[in-house]
């Protein structure tokens, strides 16, 4: 029963994909709704079969079939309370930016091919969160990066889509050469790749000592170069801000509510293996090191979609804080509390979007707010549900991650996130003061037909609204023990405080972030309630955030020229094509000369060959009765 | 009989072309062509049906003295390694008739014949038992494909069918030697069945003359250069034949002969050669990234690709030559495909630069959706073939005792490159404005073109989705041949004598 229920849940929206895909062209105005329910039915199947299955530490297990007939490489499933939360989030943001997508889409002839794209991309995640094991979910992995890729590049007559797409594809290819090896280093250790034995042998200390008593250390650390491909950490995180070329209903399904944050997943998934390697610390500090760094360049954007993208960078960053510092609950509570939020501030971008044109410089914007209402007051609510604003839903998770990075020792952590949360605030009201107050700086022409999205839009806009107010709130009240916290328990309970046992008070810790949530809030408000953003960066820090510090050309200018040129000068036109099959020429040159050579004695002329056979006579004649 | 019928059927639609030649026209050659193999094809699938996945022995074994003062005997069998490239050779070849359908301009019965005979050789190769027959099927492989190339060739066509067939045959002339010394060895008997009891003297000098030979097919690192001219200059049905199971031939003749018959030179010369397959999986990948010409491009992967298999074998372990075997086959289906596709665009435009192209998905949607799908299958993504061979390459690379794992790693970074080489030159020609004047006017592709790519397509998602049958059946072979390829290794470890006896008296069994 569980079995084919779960099976149902993961192939439906294959199912989805294949009627898209193939009768495509004759749907083109169901299409979006046919992609609609194949993921309704699987969030109705998580919600109400799975949810209520694993609620008191319940799992559903099974086996579907033998893939490679090595040691458990399998292709089966694994439900627990940590895949039902990603599974709610997967199927549920999903399911609204579906229905949010058939208004966006409405205008666009390649929509039956969108939908189908949008919908394979649900089945590669849910792959990836209902595996039960490691190379399911790089299967899962390497296929959300497909779908990224072809939807980054939807658009594929702009170079700027494409280019971006095959970045992203090419960039995550490198998280996942350390995903692979760390897969080989589990199997090369465990024998296997499934989680339940691969944890059960770690616990016991019984495995395969592949690199020396550092092992676990290697492998973990390996696994966590794939999840800073996938979900954008320094120093792969390039990729995600280029990847809003692609419509913006797939920034926020994608690139903010559920891929990206795959590598959040795969850690708590593998906590014990962090927990025994004690490298969650490095996870940490890349984590954090990344929030800040992504909010600063988020200071300095003018691209609506690209500070929500620095944004959403920022806050994985935070994430990893929290699965790092050992809080897996408090991470995976921020992952959902995210996905809400920021789902919604995507898809209002893309709602501002659709009522100018698909503009989106912020300095061509300003005013909207009377404009647009239902935009402005559900990005309004994403906005202070990021910024930490009390009693919303980012206040509650990402409190309990700051709290912890302090509690578990980690007050470097604790004050970086700090200043981060600070930037946050400031940097999201700002793009609400730019974009909503003030004067209008729409061009003419488009302000004429300025208007406010159509139902099939706004509605997922207040779906997605609602929990970004209360969700954390419901869920997240109590602490340690909070809903969420009792719910994650039996699969992230094992906290690795170093040395601390016992949690300190949280209260002064949830007043000095809603101080801090709104001084940035009021600095925002104190510089842009009124004023125009300069359009050109004039002093050098501004100008150094403007261009993201670089990075993209540093890259460029570093690895992908070098290699490109060395490829072609030094390895093609030198040694392939010069020294390689120049030798191989030669040969035949020297041969065909040799033969050429030897040629000129068959001369045809018969006195020539008889007076040779008259000197060999001679020289045998010769050796024979003189010398020997 | 079976293995027989297989292999002469081609031949025999050889001869019935050649014959009709002047009463039917062109078309009814070719319908004579697609017909004969597509029966080689259904009667090879009885191979498959009737195989026996539980045993290493050579199966559907067919023994008759042939020339009896020299020991030759017309001697056949097939174990789960050689069902598998049988099964690709005639899956392949049926494709490549109905490919070639339009494409030749001239001679048409004689383009048939050199494709049908072709066919005969290369499934002579895989099923040849007996040393001497397996080097005539090796080198009559070369006379149909010399003429392919030369005849229905591109304008450099005789420069490179001649370098093709001279780089070939000074392999070949190397492999004979040893072919005539294992013949003095073993009692002066070509037959391959009753070398593997023997210990053999001078492996390592016996193991260079084949392997070179082997080397240069597959073609491995240095020994390459004439691949890319091949391809270029080939019709695209002799790319297709070329890269699906010409290249083959020689990584099958190392898993058939040297590994277990020279386990001393495998000892010696893993190092080397796992250097080479790695070298030649970097180079490829990057000399195929800055190539501006498709199908040079696509030669340097198969480079890059076919030094994933040859890693794999060398792993000298069960995932590795597993995984190098599947590779073979998937190889022979994602560079196949890219081959065909390649083809079909040329066809239309009469060009294979990539900057002549660009924008093609908005003019040709559903080559663009075979086109990506051949992609996506070369570059290994998870759930097409490509990834479950180079996933089980790279676990035995890693896993390996005969080499150190940091071969396996940087072999692993051709992963990336490989998605590099292949999406630049995809968006290059499918993505981005469709300004080319001369592109707007394509036609997508036409019902003969898709039937072409859909079998195809189908063995691209099922190795991926579900690779157990196809691995099942190679298993015992593949054990039977990585036990023979350790043996002396083990016999040096443990105890000397007792070792020796029992892997003998196995050895001995598996003659019977």
């Amino acid at each position: 029963m569980s079995k084919d229920l779960i099976t149902l849940l993961l192939i439906s929206p294959l199912i989805g994909f294949l009627i898209n895909g193939l009768f495509g062209k004759w749907l083109k105005n169901v299409s979006g709704w046919i992609a609609s329910l194949a993921v309704l039915i699987p969030f109705i199947i998580s919600a109400f079969f799975v949810f209520p299955a694993v609620r008191g530490g319940g799992e559903l297990k099974a086996m579907l079939y033998e893939w490679i007939p090595i040691e458990s490489l399998n292709i089966g499933f694994h439900v627990d309370a940590l895949t039902t939360v990603m599974l709610l989030v997967i199927t549920g943001v999903g399911f609204l930016i579906h229905i949010y997508s058939i208004g966006y889409m409405s205008h666009d002839s390649g929509r039956a091919r969108y939908f189908a794209y949008l919908n394979l991309f649900v089945f590669a995640m849910l792959i990836l969160v209902l595996g039960n094991n490691y190379l399911m979910m790089f299967i899962g992995w390497e296929g959300v990066g497909l779908c990224s890729y072809l939807l980054i590049g939807f658009w594929f007559d702009r170079k700027s889509a494409t280019d971006a797409g095959k970045k992203a594809f090419i960039v995550n290819r490198i998280g996942d050469f350390g995903f692979l090896l760390g897969m080989f280093t589990l199997f090369a250790a465990f024998g296997t790749l499934n989680f339940d034995q691969v944890f059960g042998l770690a616990e016991t200390n019984t495995y395969e000592q592949v690199f020396g008593a550092s092992t676990l250390i290697v492998a973990t650390l390996l696994l966590f170069i794939g999840a800073v491909g996938k979900s954008a950490q320094i120093p792969l995180y390039v990729w995600l801000p280029d990847a809003m070329e692609g419509p913006t209903p797939v920034s926020a399904l994608i690139h903010a509510a559920t891929m990206v944050t795959a590598g959040v997943y795969m850690v708590a998934r593998s906590s014990i293996l962090f927990n025994l390697a004690h490298t969650g610390v490095v996870v940490a500090w890349i984590g954090v090191l990344t929030a800040l760094f992504a909010a600063t360049m988020a200071l300095a954007a003018n691209d609506i979609k690209r500070v929500l993208a620095y944004s959403t960078v920022s806050q994985l960053g935070y994430m990893f804080v929290g699965v790092g510092v050992g809080a897996y609950a408090s991470g995976i509570f921020h992952l959902m509390t995210h996905a809400f939020f920021k789902g919604l501030m995507f898809l209002t971008a893309g709602s501002v979007m659709h009522a100018l044109s698909d503009e989106l410089d912020m300095r061509k914007m300003g005013g909207l707010r009377s404009k647009l209402p239902i935009t402005y007051w559900t990005f309004l609510i994403g906005a202070l549900a990021i910024a930490g604003f009390p009693l919303l839903s980012g206040f509650w998770s990402k409190d309990e991650i700051l709290h912890n990075a302090w509690d578990s020792g980690h007050q470097i952590i604790f004050g970086i996130g700090l200043l981060t949360a600070f930037l946050t605030a400031f940097y999201m009201f700002r793009l609400i003061f730019v974009v909503f107050h003030g004067e209008s700086r729409v061009d003419s022409e488009v302000e004429s037909h300025l208007h406010e999205s159509p139902p099939v839009m706004w509605i997922p806009l207040v779906l997605l609204a609602i929990p970004s107010l209360i969700i954390g709130a419901i869920v997240g009240w109590g602490g340690e023990h909070s809903a969420i916290h009792n719910f994650l328990k039996g699969v992230t309970g094992f906290v690795a405080h170093h040395g601390k046992a016992e949690h300190s008070n949280p209260v002064p810790f949830m007043i000095i972030s809603s101080i801090v949530g709104i001084a940035g809030i009021l600095v925002a408000w104190f510089i842009y309630r009124s004023k125009t953003p300069v359009s050109e960066p004039t002093n050098p820090l501004h100008k150094l955030l403007a261009n993201k510090y670089y990075v993209d050309e540093i890259y460029n200018a570093v690895i992908v020229q070098p290699i490109r040129g060395v490829s072609h000068y030094l390895f093609w036109k030198i040694m392939d094509v010069g020294i390689i099959d120049g030798l191989v020429n030669l040969t035949a040159f020297i041969i065909r000369g040799i033969g050429g050579s030897i040629r000129r004695l068959q001369t045809g002329v018969v006195q020539a060959y008889v007076v040779s056979m008259v000197i060999g006579i001679i020289i045998f004649l010769g050796y024979y009765l003189f010398i020997r | 009989m079976l293995l027989s019928a297989v292999i002469f059927l081609p031949l025999l639609g050889a001869i019935l072309i050649a014959l009709a030649r002047h009463i039917l026209g062109e078309s009814g050659l070719k319908w004579i062509a697609l017909i004969i193999t597509l029966l080689t094809f259904v009667v090879s699938l009885s191979l498959y049906s009737g195989f026996n996945a539980d045993t290493h022995e050579m199966q559907f074994k067919e023994e008759r003295t042939w020339i009896e003062g020299l020991g030759i005997s017309y001697h056949l069998g097939i174990d789960g390694i050689s069902l598998w490239l049988i099964l690709l050779t005639t899956f392949m070849t049926p494709i490549c008739v109905l490919a070639a359908w339009n494409s030749i301009e001239k001679g048409t019965s004689g383009f048939m014949i050199s494709l049908l005979m072709l066919e005969t050789a290369m499934l002579g190769v895989f099923c040849a038992l007996d040393l001497f027959l397996f080097f005539v099927f090796w080198e009559a492989m070369l006379i149909p494909m010399y003429l392919l190339i030369g005849i229905w060739g591109g304008h450099r066509r005789i420069y490179a069918t001649i370098k093709f067939v001279l780089y070939t045959m000074a392999g070949s002339a190397l492999m004979l030697v040893g072919i005539l010394y294992l013949y003095f060895q073993n009692d002066n008997s070509f037959n391959l069945m009753t070398l593997h009891g023997r210990t053999l003297s001078h492996q390592n000098l016996l193991f260079l003359a084949f392997f070179i030979a082997f080397a240069i097919k597959v073609p491995l690192f240095p020994f390459h250069t004439w691949l890319p001219d091949a391809h270029v200059e080939a019709p695209t049905v002799g790319s297709v034949i070329l890269a699906g199971v010409l290249l083959k031939m020689g990584t099958y003749g190392i898993v058939r002969f040297c590994m277990p018959l020279f386990p001393e030179g495998v000892a010696a010369y893993t190092p080397l050669i796992v250097t080479l397959s790695v070298i030649g999986i970097i180079y490829g990948a990057l000399v195929a990234m800055v190539q501006p010409d498709l199908k040079k491009l696509v030669a340097y992967s198969s480079v890059s690709h076919l030094g994933f298999v040859v890693l794999g074998l060398f792993a000298l372990n069960h995932h590795g030559v597993q995984g190098g075997i599947l590779q073979m086959i998937n190889h022979g289906l994602s560079t196949g495909a890219l081959f065909l596709l390649v083809g079909m665009i040329y066809e239309r435009r009469h060009t294979r630069m990539i900057a002549d192209f660009g924008g093609l998905s908005k003019q040709m949607p559903i080559f663009a959706v075979f086109f990506m799908i051949a992609t996506l299958s070369s570059i290994g993504l998870p759930g097409l073939n490509g990834f479950v061979g180079e996933f089980m390459i790279l676990l035995g690379g890693f896993m390996s005792d005969s080499f150190s794992k940091v071969y396996a790693i940087i072999a692993a970074t051709g992963v990336i490159l490989a998605a590099v080489y292949m999406l630049w030159m995809f968006q290059r020609v499918m993505f981005g404005k469709l300004d080319n004047p001369k592109n707007q006017t394509l036609t997508d592709l036409s019902l003969r073109e898709i039937v072409v790519l859909v079998p195809i397509v189908v063995f691209i998602v099922w190795i991926g989705v579900y690779p157990k049958p196809f691995l099942s059946r190679m298993e015992k072979s593949v054990d039977q041949v990585l036990q023979q390829s350790r043996s002396t290794a083990a016999v040096k470890a443990a105890a000397p004598a007792i070792v020796l006896d029992t892997t003998t008296r196995e050895a001995k069994k598996i003659d019977e």
